[in-house]
C-alpha cells in the first residue's frame, strides 16, 4: 500500500507503466450504469473500485435532478415526484448542462417534454416548462430602472403614435395554446381558481427582485408582443387588445425602461 | 378609423393607463411574491452515497413508464363540468387549435380567451 | 509574480455563503468574519443574488470558490468561463480567488461533480499550464484545494501532496487545505489522515476548509466516507484540524455546509467551534 508521505517513492508508485484511462471512458461509465466500471480505479490495496465508482454516478444523476426539481417546482408537481425524478434521469443524460452554471439548466426542458413519449397525453406541460425558465430568467436578469409614467403622458399625441417601448431585461412573454398562466398559478398559490380551457399568455416581470407572471388574454398578448418586437405603440395596438389595460400593467410591473420617440 | 381618430384612442388610452396607475395595483405590485427558486445553485458537496438515482435508469419503453403522470394537479374546469386537461379532452370540449405544430403568431384570438380578457 | 500587497482572508472562521442566511450575517454574524461565494452562483446579470453580495462585500472579506472551471480536464480551459470568473473578481474585488484538483466539464458539458484524475507527470503539466492560464487571466495567484477521493488510478505514479508541492512549485498558486477531504481521503483509501499533513506544504496553505461527511459502506463493509457537506463537521475532522493549525499557524477557517441547509444559529455555532481552535493554538503559543 502506498504511503502518502513516501516522498522518496515520488515517482514510483506504480511497479511498472500502467495505461492511463481517459476522461471520455470515464464519462461514459458514468452514465451508463449498466455498463463495467472503467478499469484501472481502485478501493485500497488495488482491490476493483466497484461501488465507490457509484459514488461519481450518483452526484451527477442526483444534482442534476436536484437542480431540474428546483427549476421547475410546478411542473414537478403537475407529473408527480417519482415520474419527475424519473423523467430527470432521462433529461439529463440526454442534455446535459452546456455551462457550469446550474441556474441556467434545463432550457432544452420544453422541446424535450413536446417530444417524449409518456407525456405526450399532457400537451400544456411544455408551456409550462417555458413559463418555468422565464420566471427563473427574470430572477437572475439585468438590473433596470424603470419609465417615469409622467413621460408617457407627457407625449404629444402624434409622439405617441409613433413612440417605442424598450423593455427591462427581466421582461418576457410566454404565449400558449394553452391556460398556462391558470395551470402554473393553480399550483403556485392554493388561492388561485382553477384554470378553464383557453389561450392564454403569461407576461414575467421583476418589479423588484422577485419575477411575476400575470396572465394575458390572447389579444393582449398579440398587443404585448408586438410592442416586445419594437412595433410603435400606434401599429401594435392595431392587433388589438386593451392598450390602456395592458400600458397599466406594463407599468406598474416596472416593465418599461425607456419610451424612444 | 381616420388617423386622427386613431392617435386620440391611443391618447385616451395611455390617459386611463396612468390613471389606473394612481390606484392600489401600482403599490402592490412588488409585494406578491410567488416564492420563485432560485434554480440549482452551484455547490462542491457530494450527493447521497451510493443510492440508486446513478446507477438506475428508467427505460421511458419499459414498465415503470406505465405509471404515467395523470397530470391530474391541472384539474382543468371543462365546460360539461368534468375535470382534466388530457388533449382527448381538450379536443372532446370542442377547442381547435391544438396542434403542437402551431407556428408563432398564429392568430390564436378563434380559442376561447381565458379570464374574459 | 503577483500584487503580494492585495489583503488576503483574516485568520478567523468563515462560512459558505447561503441566501437564506443573508439577514442573519448582515445582522448577526458572531464569529464570523468572512463569507465564501461559488462563483458559479453569482454570474447572473443581475437581480437579489447580485444585490446581495454587493451588500455582503461592502460588509465582509469575500473569498470566491469556483466549482466549475474544470482545471482538471483534458479540454482546454473554457474561455467564457475564466472571462466570466474575470468580470466577478474585477466587480467585487474578493480577498481570494480558489478551485479544485479535479475537473467537472467534458465535451463541452458540465457535469456537475469534482471528477477525480490521476496524479502523473502528464496530469501534472496540464494542470499546472491550467493553473498559470487561469493566474494569468485574473491578474492573481489562485488557491488549489485537495479532492476527496473515493477511489485511486492504478496509473498514479505521484502521491497528492506530491502533486500539490510541484504544482505550487510550478505556478506559484497557493493551496486550501481541505481537512475533511483529507479525512475522507484517507478514509476511504486506508491511510493516514496524519502522514498527509505531515507530508503537506503547509507553508503554502492560505485558508482551510471544514466540513461534515456522511457514512457508507463499500462492497467489502469497508468504510466509505462522502464529503456531503450536509452535517456538523465530524469529532476527528476537528482533532485532525489541531494537528493541521499546529503546522500551519493560524489560518482563515471556513465551513462549509451546502446540504440539508440549516438554521443560522447552527452554522453560527459551527463557526464558534472553529473560533475556538483558533484560540486554542494562541493560548498554546
Amino acid at each position: 500500500m502506498r504511503s502518502p508521505s513516501s516522498s522518496g517513492q515520488k515517482y514510483s508508485l506504480s511497479a511498472q507503466p500502467q495505461p492511463s484511462l481517459r476522461q471520455p471512458e470515464f464519462v461514459a461509465a458514468l452514465l451508463a450504469p449498466e455498463t463495467a466500471v472503467p478499469p484501472g480505479l481502485t478501493g485500497p490495496d488495488g482491490s476493483p473500485a466497484g461501488k465507490r465508482f457509484d459514488i461519481y454516478r450518483n452526484n451527477v444523476a442526483v444534482s442534476l435532478t436536484e437542480a431540474l426539481e428546483t427549476g421547475f417546482p410546478v411542473l414537478r408537481k403537475l407529473v408527480g415526484e417519482a415520474f419527475f425524478a424519473a423523467l430527470a434521469g432521462v433529461f439529463l443524460r440526454r442534455h446535459l448542462p452546456s455551462s457550469p452554471i446550474l441556474a441556467r439548466y434545463g432550457q432544452e426542458m420544453p422541446a424535450f417534454l413536446a417530444e417524449f413519449p409518456p407525456v405526450a397525453h399532457l400537451p400544456y406541460l411544455p408551456d409550462v416548462a417555458r413559463l418555468e425558465l422565464a420566471l427563473r430568467a427574470a430572477y437572475h436578469a439585468g438590473d433596470a430602472s424603470p419609465l417615469d409614467p409622467a413621460a408617457l403622458g407627457a407625449l404629444a399625441p402624434e409622439a405617441l403614435d409613433r413612440a417605442l417601448l424598450i423593455f427591462s431585461p427581466a421582461v418576457q412573454l410566454v404565449r400558449s395554446i394553452h391556460p398556462v398562466h391558470a395551470i402554473w398559478a393553480a399550483n403556485s398559490d392554493p388561492a388561485a381558481p382553477r384554470p378553464r380551457p383557453g389561450a392564454q399568455a403569461a407576461l414575467v416581470t421583476r418589479p423588484g427582485f422577485d419575477p411575476l407572471a400575470d396572465p394575458l388574454g390572447p389579444n393582449d398578448g398579440e398587443l404585448v408582443a408586438g410592442l416586445m418586437e419594437g412595433k410603435p405603440l400606434g401599429l401594435a395596438a392595431e392587433a388589438g387588445g386593451d392598450l390602456a389595460r395592458v400600458l397599466s400593467l406594463l407599468l406598474s410591473r416596472n416593465a418599461i425602461t425607456e419610451l424612444c420617440t | 378609423m381616420s388617423n386622427a381618430t386613431k392617435t386620440l384612442a391611443l391618447a385616451a388610452s395611455v390617459a386611463t393607463a396612468l390613471a389606473g396607475l394612481t390606484t392600489a395595483a401600482h403599490a402592490q405590485a412588488q409585494e406578491k411574491c410567488f416564492g420563485v427558486s432560485l434554480a440549482g445553485e452551484n455547490d462542491c458537496a457530494a450527493g447521497p452515497g451510493t443510492t440508486c438515482a446513478g446507477t438506475s435508469t428508467v427505460d421511458y419503453q419499459g414498465n415503470a413508464w406505465t405509471l404515467v403522470p395523470a397530470g391530474t394537479c391541472a384539474e382543468i374546469e371543462l365546460p360539461d363540468g368534468r375535470m382534466g386537461m388530457t388533449l382527448e379532452a381538450v379536443e372532446a370540449a370542442g377547442f381547435e387549435g391544438l396542434n403542437r405544430d402551431l407556428p408563432e403568431g398564429t392568430d390564436t384570438s378563434v380559442l376561447m380567451p381565458v379570464d374574459g380578457a | 509574480m503577483f500584487d503580494a500587497t492585495r489583503p488576503g482572508l483574516p485568520a478567523r472562521p468563515g462560512v459558505g455563503y447561503k441566501s437564506r442566511h443573508f439577514q442573519a450575517l448582515m445582522t448577526d454574524p458572531g464569529p464570523v468574519g468572512w463569507i465564501e461565494i461559488h462563483a458559479e452562483n453569482c454570474m447572473g446579470d443581475g437581480g437579489r443574488p447580485l444585490a446581495q453580495l454587493q451588500a455582503l462585500s461592502a460588509r465582509f472579506p469575500v473569498s470566491v470558490h469556483g466549482v466549475g472551471l474544470s482545471i482538471g480536464g483534458e479540454a482546454p480551459l473554457d474561455r467564457d468561463h475564466l472571462a466570466r470568473l474575470r468580470r466577478l473578481c474585477d466587480r467585487i474585488t474578493p480577498a481570494s480567488f480558489s478551485e479544485h484538483l479535479a475537473w467537472s466539464t467534458h465535451d463541452s458539458r458540465f457535469l456537475n461533480d469534482l471528477l477525480p484524475l490521476p496524479y502523473t507527470v502528464a496530469t501534472l503539466a496540464r494542470v499546472a499550464d491550467h493553473i498559470a492560464e487561469v493566474q494569468d487571466v485574473l491578474g492573481r495567484r489562485m488557491l488549489l484545494e485537495n479532492p476527496s477521493s473515493y477511489l485511486a488510478f492504478r496509473e498514479s505514479t505521484l502521491t497528492e501532496t506530491d502533486f500539490l508541492a510541484e504544482i505550487v512549485a510550478r505556478t506559484g498558486c497557493g493551496l486550501l487545505l481541505d481537512v475533511n477531504n483529507v479525512f475522507v481521503s484517507a478514509t476511504n483509501l486506508a491511510t493516514s489522515p496524519q502522514d498527509y499533513i505531515a507530508a503537506f506544504p503547509v507553508e503554502h496553505v492560505a485558508e482551510i476548509h471544514l466540513g461534515g461527511h456522511d457514512e457508507d459502506r463499500d462492497d467489502d463493509g469497508a468504510p466509505l466516507l462522502i464529503d456531503s457537506h450536509g452535517r456538523e463537521v465530524a469529532d476527528p475532522v476537528w482533532a485532525l484540524l489541531d494537528i493541521t493549525l499546529a503546522r500551519t499557524g493560524p489560518k482563515p477557517l471556513l465551513i462549509e455546509w451546502d446540504t440539508d441547509v440549516p438554521d443560522w444559529p447552527v452554522l453560527r455555532a459551527e463557526a464558534g467551534r472553529a473560533a475556538r481552535a483558533l484560540d486554542r493554538l494562541h493560548a498554546g503559543g
